[in-house]
């Protein structure tokens, strides 16, 4: 309970909450003391000791960085005694430190500078010799990204707490003793160290000691900034609010920005890995293909083009020959705008996005027995879960920012960590309980923590009896998997998987995470609501720090699916079989011919395109030439098709396959809205300028509209947002006024005055009224291993590269982290094949082969490997399976069987 | 068990063991065996018995006579004279201390002198390294005590606090608060922790204890984990001292088998165990929460206090750290009573103390009297005053983080109280005496060298305050000071006395300041020289 006490500062009397850091209620009422180590986001250190105050009743000086406050509290702040012990501080920092402004790229955002102009220390004023020439100096500039100078440390340990308090990593620690301390990552160097580049370190630090490595272009001060602008981060969807630094129209640094989501996080490719937007490969021109090859052409030759091929199709094949695919890379407004023109334009259901490659199953598994397929809970509330299962989600790589509230959680609030991965992710560092069950064979891992918990009463009665429905048949079902029963399946000890159900039923609030290793599977929707059966079972849903959690893996793929880029719905989810919707969706767009008849995914607009029956495809910012399995096929398909339309940033596989390519707007030329994983909206802004001729989608995507006899008149994305909020419930209340004020609101957000939703299913009460238990039963795999292809195959992410790595690839960090493709492969396997580390091998599947280097490590299992499916010199998507998922029509990206071969040199 | 008439100690401690005991131990028992003294004539090995720089030294019993210096080739003589005929070869004349008067004058002289030994008194009459000897001397006598007499551990902590006991390790803390403190922390796993990372310059009394007798501090650990409520134990011991941390493995096990230590210490339920933890060179792993710091596998910084270690210590639990010295005082207390114990030392300081004397004096080595015992006394009648004649200049009380005394203060009685008065402090009990050649500036300049290449490196004015007042001493003593750099010194040392993050830095200006202020015309001379030049 917080209790407001009063304390007097050099006489002013002051209001502030019981136990308080004094030197922050000092700072936050006029009182500028000073302080290099206090840093507002970690533990008081107490190093530089320049906050010294005077407390009566207490003996001589204490730092006010460490004072918690008391009622009645009388400090003094400011006397000569106090300011003549801090001149002599800064004086004996300075000798410290090597105070070469005028070269440094931190002049001018110094707080070491700044003290020493505050204190006079001019240089004939100072009392001290420097000795910074005489210290043993242990400068790094191994990293990618960062560089560290030593003679510039002061030693403050704000980056060493920053990696460690903040990020959860505790990379970073101080080496060497008195005058010689310093910073060390790992055991010796950045390089060989497990720094992932997040730069946390950098932002905390106060002076110039650690700097970002010129990613941008070259060293800039930050008062030759002309302009910053926060917006958010164009990767993954966790939408991480940056702060852009923009010096003659290019981003020169960027920062974390506080605030949700991400606190004022940052991961490596938000931080350093957004130069790609400057890279000559943009597409600045249209191009149409003329002789088989590409050329450039003006705007109105290729608008007028498409159109007039679009209408040919649409008259000689009718509207269902056309489909569009939209993108989790473009804003709302943007995937709003491609949904009404395919469906009100073209007119046909026919638009769908690669959320049917990552989350289908989730939207389709949590509509069903929850009512909403998103997260039920807020990312930053992971914090504060007591237990939190992590399971089919490498979240340390795939969604950096978040896996910092998972790791604070573990290392600064107790909380139990359960991770169930069949690879041996970072995660399982933090983990009270690894589970590590057999790929595929997560319905049964679930099935048995069920059965254990009942076995043992652990299951919340009260919940299931007045919240649920069909809990009968499931108690029924799950009888047979006894955890014994279910170590034979998955391979998980019985007593393990007996300690994990107890440790997530009987928690006071606990939460489930998970992402891809869940929904990529041809049984992947039962997977999913096998994850909403462990929360309803036990009553963990409702509440803050608890929930149903899929982590979406693009920014805006939440966005891209809740703005009706399905090709089941429109936007907020509502049925394009629904006569009510289609009415309303009919009078708002004046289009009476809406079509009620569920268009085509991804993965059926590829088959029927090599049926013959999609002729014409439009494509806007996507590339299935890298993310869909079994490349080979989709390029066949892709062949197919008799019109491609490609809109993109890049030239990317699939645009060079196409007819026509329209060069777009990246996502720092164009406004618009994102919505995170957490179904938070907010804003991109538009900061830079479009190189060439590119444009933004939305525009691009109106002259098409146009030039195809539409007169629509859209001026801005706020004209758009503003027929989102009047057709989309959900949507009602997030418009661009209240964005624009800095709301980050997260939907369900029906009208102006309401604050959003922070966790859905409130008390039980789910939005489709009762909790629904699905009795699941394990499944195998499509595609098991056999004598030919003896070897599991699971593909996803790695930290550095994102998806098809046409942002990433571009960029000058990220690709130094993780250079070449590779397939991880435990000691073992290599022994048996007779191969080692760096080795090239063959993997072949029954699709396709790729050459690889091999990374040995002890991620994987025996008899299985990982390939990260970036690299289009090694794509891993050759090699995978196209079987999908009945229901959600996802592809089963993890796992299928392949065979390793050495490569004779 | 046989009756001899007479024993001869060897005691082993890393000096000795230096100077080549082994073997004039060996030569000994084949000696004494040749000439068919073996039912006659006991060697025991023992821990020291505080007489430093004097090679192999040996103990005869009943006489008490001392042999130092002894060389192997010795040995006949020793045997053949003492042990058979009775005499002393008064050609062994290496064997130095002053024993003129005959043998019963020994006692009173110099390091032999009488004294108070409480935490030293067994430490030389038993083998160390053998558990029945210990038990055959007294040994966990206390612990048995406190189980048959059925003493609430409230009780054990009332004795303690009534005896007066307080820390050895500096401070002066009260032991029996501390442990009152640690046992009402709130904490389901408790400790006690004996701080043995003895890293004070000139100061060795800690492994004097740890070699001689460590037994007893087993048993006091046991006791104090008795009476906080703690389980287990651990023993920090500086990495340097090979044999310490050998004599104290070689115990924790023997007390095991013995059921001293363990899941049930003799047979009364009370789980409590030992672990040695060896430290790594770093002096300011002696500052108790930087050890805390250590013994959990991190950097050994000191932690910012509050919150204590009686709350907050070792995995945050409540912990008590209780040096060495302090601890071998238990069992005594236990076994002989609070009044018994107050009958030593002044009133606010009972008890003895352990000094360790040394620089230039006749005799350095180690001493245990009671507190309060006059400077002068310690110098003088047990260090057999300054060497070669020379006149006294001046004494390093409490090694590098202690203060310089001069001439005028040497009649200051060698307790907390006493000291304070004089601005003075205790600190490890250890005494440097410098004579009249002795430059003080180049003392300092020697301690700031320390310090500067100790701090750990945490706090800004300590980090860099400790290597700028080095720079400083440095000009002086080549001649390119100034005389304002004195006052700097001063200035600084002071500023970092209030604002430094722990006793390290804290602690410098004691020195900085007793130096300057002692003897200022010797620093302005060095300073003055400069101008002159």
């Amino acid at each position: 309970m917080s209790e407001t006490i009063t304390i007097w500062i050099d006489g002013k009397e002051i209001k502030a909450e019981k136990g308080a850091n004094l030197l922050k209620v000092a700072r936050d009422n006029g009182f500028d003391i000073p302080g290099l180590c206090f840093h507002e986001k970690v533990t008081p250190t107490g190093d530089c000791r320049l906050c010294m105050v005077k407390i009566e009743g207490r003996p001589a000086m204490t730092p006010s960085c460490l004072v918690k406050i008391e009622d009645g509290m009388k400090v003094t702040a400011f006397d000569k005694q106090l300011e003549d012990t801090r001149a002599m501080l800064v004086d004996v920092l300075l000798s410290e430190h090597n105070d070469d402004c005028i070269t440094c790229e931190k002049d001018g955002d110094c707080q070491l500078q700044d003290l020493a102009f505050r204190y006079g220390m001019d240089t004939p004023k100072r009392m001290f010799d420097t000795v910074w020439q005489e210290i043993h100096q242990s400068p790094d500039s191994s990293s990618p990204v960062l560089l560290y100078d030593s003679s510039k440390c002061i030693k403050c340990e704000r980056c060493v707490k920053a990696c460690y308090e903040i990020q959860g990593k505790g990379v970073l620690s101080m080496a060497s003793r008195g005058i010689h301390s310093h910073v060390v990552a790992g055991t010796a160097s950045w390089e060989g160290s497990e720094c992932d580049g997040c730069g946390e370190c950098v932002q905390a630090c106060p002076v110039g000691a650690l700097m970002e490595k010129p990613v941008y272009g070259g060293k800039v001060k930050a008062k030759d900034i002309q302009r910053k602008a926060v917006t958010t981060c164009p990767y993954c969807g966790v939408g991480c609010q940056l702060e852009l630094w923009i010096k003659d129209g290019k981003i020169a640094k960027v920062k974390g920005a506080e605030g949700v989501p991400n606190l004022g996080s940052s991961c490596v490719k938000g931080r350093f890995g957004l130069d790609f937007v400057n890279h000559p490969d943009r597409l600045k021109k249209p191009l149409i293909r003329k002789d088989g090859k590409l050329v450039e052409v003006e705007w109105k030759e290729a608008i007028d083009f498409t159109a007039k091929r679009f209408a040919e199709i649409k008259k000689a094949n009718g509207p269902d020959a056309l489909a569009g695919l939209a993108s989790a890379r473009c804003t709302n407004e943007e995937n709003f705008l491609f949904q009404k023109f395919m469906r009100s334009v073209i007119g046909t259901n026919n638009v769908d996005h690669c959320a049917r490659l990552c989350h289908a199953s989730t939207v389709a598994g949590l509509a069903n027995t929850l009512g909403s397929g998103a997260m039920t809970n807020s990312a930053a509330e992971l914090e504060y879960a007591d237990v939190i299962i992590v399971i089919g989600s490498n979240t340390t790589e795939t969604h950096p920012v978040i896996a910092t509230f998972i790791k604070k959680a573990v290392l600064f609030h107790g909380a139990k960590l359960i991770v169930i991965d069949p690879r041996k992710i970072d995660l399982v560092k933090y983990a009270t309980l690894w589970l590590r069950q057999r790929n595929g064979t997560d319905i049964a891992v679930a099935n048995g923590l069920m059965n254990a918990m009942l076995a043992n009463g652990w299951e919340n009665k009260a919940f299931i009896e007045a919240n649920t429905e069909n809990f009968e048949a499931l108690k029924e079902m799950i009888k047979k998997y006894d955890p014994k029963m279910v170590e034979g399946i998955t391979a998980i000890p019985a007593a393990d998987l007996i300690e994990a159900a107890r440790l997530y039923a009987t928690a006071a609030k606990a939460s489930i995470v998970y992402s891809m290793g869940i929904t990529q599977h041809a049984h992947g929707t039962d997977n999913v609501k096998s994850m909403s059966n462990l929360a309803l079972i036990s009553g963990q849903i409702g509440r803050e720090s608890t929930g149903v959690n899929p982590l979406r893996g693009q920014g805006n793929v939440q966005g891209a699916c809740d703005m009706g880029a399905l090709p089941n719905v429109y936007s907020g989810y509502q049925k394009v079989d629904d006569p009510a919707a289609k009415a309303k969706f009919a009078e708002a767009w004046k289009q009476p011919n809406l079509s009620d008849k569920v268009g085509l995914t991804v993965t059926e607009v590829l088959r029927d395109a090599h049926a013959g029956k999609v002729k014409g495809l439009y494509i806007m910012g996507e590339n299935p030439m890298m993310s869909d399995p079994d490349l080979n096929h989709v390029k066949d398909c892709l062949e197919h098709v008799d019109f491609l339309v490609v809109q993109d940033i890049f030239l990317t596989q699939t645009a060079n396959l196409a007819d026509v390519v329209f060069p777009a707007a990246s996502f720092v030329e164009k406004a618009g809205t994102y919505t995170n994983t957490e179904r938070r909206v907010m804003a991109m802004v538009k900061i830079l300028e479009v190189p060439g001729e590119a444009r933004d989608d939305a525009m691009i995507i109106q002259d098409l509209a146009n030039a195809l006899g539409q007169n629509w008149k859209y001026d801005s994305a706020a004209d758009i947002l503003r027929e989102v909020n009047a057709l989309t419930p959900s949507y009602g209340g997030i418009t661009t006024e209240r964005i624009a004020a800095g709301e980050k609101l997260q939907w369900p957000c029906p009208n102006a005055q309401h604050g959003g939703t922070k966790f859905l299913h409130k008390e039980g009460k789910f939005t489709r009224g009762k909790g629904l238990f699905c009795a699941l039963e394990h499944v195998p795999t499509k595609e098991m291993p056999d004598k030919e292809y003896p070897f599991v195959l699971s593909t996803g992410r790695n930290l550095f590269r994102y998806h098809t790595d046409t942002m990433s690839g571009r960029t000058v960090a990220l690709p130094q982290y993780a250079p070449d493709a590779y397939v991880e492969m435990c000691e073992a396997d290599c022994v048996i094949l007779g191969v080692g580390h760096g080795d090239k091998v063959r993997v072949t599947s029954r699709r396709g082969t790729i050459d690889i280097g091999i990374r040995l490590t002890d991620k994987v299992i025996k008899g299985s490997c990982f390939i990260p499916f970036h690299y289009k010199e090694a794509a891993a998507n050759l090699l995978t399976n196209g079987a999908i998922d009945p229901v959600a029509k996802i592809p089963e990206f993890k796992a299928c069987a392949v065979r390793i071969e050495k490569i004779k040199s | 068990m046989s009756i001899y008439r007479t024993h001869i100690l060897v005691p082993v401690d890393e000096g000795t063991v230096q100077a080549g005991v082994f073997e004039v131990k060996r030569r000994l028992e084949q000696k004494i065996t040749e000439q068919g003294l073996g039912n006659e004539v006991k060697v025991v090995e023992s821990g020291t018995v505080g007489i430093v720089g004097k090679g192999v030294i040996l103990v005869v019993y009943p006489e008490r006579m001392y042999y130092t210096n002894v060389r192997p080739g010795d040995v006949s003589l020793i045997v053949e004279e003492h042990l058979l005929k009775g005499r002393i070869p008064p050609t062994l004349k290496y064997a130095s201390l002053d024993i003129q008067g005959g043998l019963k004058s020994l006692h009173n002289t110099g390091l032999t002198r009488e004294q108070k030994r409480v935490v030293l008194d067994k430490s030389w009459k038993m083998s160390p390294e053998d558990i029945r000897e210990v038990l055959a001397t007294g040994g966990y006598k206390a612990v048995e005590k406190i189980f048959t007499e059925k003493m609430t551990p409230e009780a054990v902590i009332d004795l303690i606090k009534q005896s007066g006991l307080r820390g050895r390790g500096g401070a002066g803390f009260p032991t029996g608060l501390k442990w009152e403190a640690t046992r009402k922390a709130a904490g389901d796993q408790k400790y006690i922790i004996c701080n043995a990372d003895e890293g004070e310059p000139g100061t060795f009394k800690d492994r004097l204890i740890l070699e001689g007798d460590p037994h007893k501090l087993i048993e006091a650990m046991v006791i104090g984990g008795y009476a906080i409520g703690a389980t287990k134990g651990y023993i920090y011991v500086r990495g340097e001292y090979g044999l310490s941390i050998q004599r104290m493995q070689q115990a924790i096990d023997q007390a095991r088998e013995y059921s001293l230590l363990g899941p049930s210490v003799l047979e009364t339920g009370f789980a409590f165990d030992l672990q040695i933890k060896i430290g790594a060179g770093a002096y300011i792993c002696g500052d108790e929460t930087a050890l805390i710091e250590s013994l959990e596998g991190k950097r050994g910084n000191p932690r910012i206090k509050p919150p204590y270690p009686v709350t907050n210590g070792l995995w945050q639990m409540p912990t008590a750290v209780n040096n060495v010295e302090t601890l071998a005082n238990i069992p005594e207390i236990v076994n002989r009573g609070a009044a018994w114990f107050r009958t030593m030392g002044t009133d606010k300081c009972s008890g003895t103390k352990v000094f360790t004397i040394l620089g230039h004096v006749e005799q350095p080595g180690l001493i245990e009297v009671e507190m309060g015992t006059p400077l002068r006394e310690i110098i003088f009648a047990y260090g057999g005053g300054v060497a070669g004649g020379k006149k006294f200049k001046a004494a390093l009380l409490g090694g590098a983080s202690g203060v310089f005394l001069p001439e005028k203060l040497l009649d200051v009685h060698m307790d907390f109280e006493s000291l304070k008065e004089n601005k003075a402090v205790l600190g490890s009990g250890a005494v440097l005496v410098m004579n009249e050649a002795t430059s003080i500036p180049d003392m300092l300049f020697s301690i700031l060298k320390f310090y500067a290449h100790e701090t750990c490196g945490q706090c800004a004015p300590c980090r860099i305050g400790t290597h700028q007042l080095l720079q400083l001493a440095w000009k002086l003593r080549e001649g390119q000071g100034r005389v304002e750099d004195i006052d700097t010194m001063l200035n600084l040392a002071e500023t970092m006395q209030r604002t430094s993050l722990c006793p390290l830095g804290q602690s410098v200006v004691a020195p900085v300041k007793s130096a300057i202020d002692n003897f200022r015309d010797e620093f302005e001379r060095a300073a003055g020289h400069s101008e002159i030049s």
